[in-house]
């Protein structure tokens, strides 16, 4: 199995904010930055505040300022669970 | 006016006054049924996508943590219950108590100790009136709750739960129960075990359970999830409550509207029965009058 694209999800607790297929995402975590490609092992991880890229398969590039926050991969799923700056 | 039909008259403008005010209620609940239960759909994708993550941690991780991993022995046990600030709801708030009731004496039986969180002004009055045991209670935003009102009440429910059960007000496991909006017209009060997770009986058929590397710790991922967890799960308990709610008022207050119809009818047969009993009683009393007359005249003569 190997998909070309991530399924993408970005929900606050309140609603669902963005939904679709990307090429890479990069967050920031308690860690460091890191980016996902498409076939990233299962990840589970805690967010810092800051910026999550979400890179279409276009080119264009959507950015959420989490506030807090997971980010959770699998299986070519990401989801970023958090609440966005007001 | 006979003084019957002045009574029925009476009778049937209260009636009329009664059924406007239900009919308004009704309408103004199928209004807000819709409203509550898009935010229900709002809030289904997160509460959706942590219960998975966590679940799958519990199924296939063997970190330690207290959300995941069940006390040997537990001992106390907190339970939350969701119920209305108002009446007028038909049997909404008493079916949540009594589902509170059941589970209560369960874990009883099981021979735990019991703290009842309660929300709504309901609950807290049937426990006030029994003098019950309360450990905590919110009111006031039973029809409308916020986020904000979630994390308020989760976070004494979360504090209860990390406190060592030795000593007071800590416990080792967290039901909730709260009324299911399945539909329009079903509604179902049920338990449910919000902590420790545990891990479903059967695999998933979509297959999203995976192992997980975890970014920092798994311990670090824990912590910071369980507030998360819990907050939005209470969130998703307290919508749909609310949703079941509104629900449950419009239907009760829909019977009452037609009863108060039924009712206008058969007063208004009565009260043209007894004006109609009025006009024959006046009119034989004319004609009996008129008749003593004529025949005391004609015995003059």
């Amino acid at each position: 199995m190997s998909a070309t694209k991530l399924t993408v999800e970005v929900v606050s607790p309140e609603k669902l904010i963005w939904s679709g297929e990307a090429t890479m995402v990069s967050a920031k975590t308690l860690d460091g930055n890191i980016g996902i490609l498409v076939d990233h092992i299962s990840l589970l991880g805690v967010l810092e505040p800051g910026v999550v890229s979400i890179k279409a398969e276009d080119g264009s590039v959507a950015d959420f300022n989490m506030a807090d926050g997971f980010i959770s991969v699998n299986k070519n799923r990401v989801s970023i669970l958090g609440e966005q700056v007001k | 006016m006979g003084a019957q039909l002045r009574i029925y008259r009476r009778r049937m403008r209260s009636v009329k006054a009664t059924k406007k005010i239900t009919r308004a209620m009704e309408l103004i609940s199928s209004s807000r049924i819709v409203k509550a239960q898009q935010r229900v759909r709002a809030t289904s994708p997160y509460t959706i996508e942590i219960t998975n993550v966590v679940t799958s941690i519990a199924t296939y991780s063997n970190t330690e943590h207290p959300m995941i991993s069940p006390v040997s022995n537990p001992r106390r046990a907190a339970v939350l219950i969701i119920t209305a600030d108002r009446g007028m709801a038909g049997a909404y708030s008493n079916a949540a108590i009594k589902e509170g009731d059941i589970l209560i004496s369960q874990l009883k039986s099981q021979g735990l100790t019991v703290d009842a969180y309660l929300v709504g002004r309901k609950a807290v009055n049937f426990y006030r009136f029994r003098d019950r045991a309360i450990a905590g209670s919110w009111t006031g935003f039973s029809d409308n709750p916020t986020l904000d009102n979630a994390r308020e009440v989760s976070a004494s429910l979360i504090t209860a739960f990390l406190t060592d059960t030795e000593s007071a007000g800590g416990v080792d496991q967290l039901y909730v129960v709260y009324t299911e909006f399945k539909s329009m017209i079903t509604q179902t009060p049920i338990s449910v075990a919000f902590l420790p997770v545990s891990a479903p009986q059967q695999s998933e058929p979509r297959g999203i359970m995976a192992m997980y590397e975890f970014e920092s710790s798994a311990e670090t991922v824990l912590n910071a999830l369980l507030p998360r967890y819990v907050e939005a799960r209470v969130f998703n308990a307290m919508l749909q409550s609310a949703a079941s709610e509104h629900a449950a008022r419009r239907r009760a207050m829909k019977s009452a509207t037609d009863n108060a119809d039924e009712l206008i009818k058969s007063l208004t047969r009565l009260a043209n029965a007894a004006r109609q009993a009025e006009i024959t009683q006046e009119l034989s009393e004319i004609v009996g009058g008129a008749e003593a007359l004529a025949s005391a005249s004609a015995g003059s003569e």
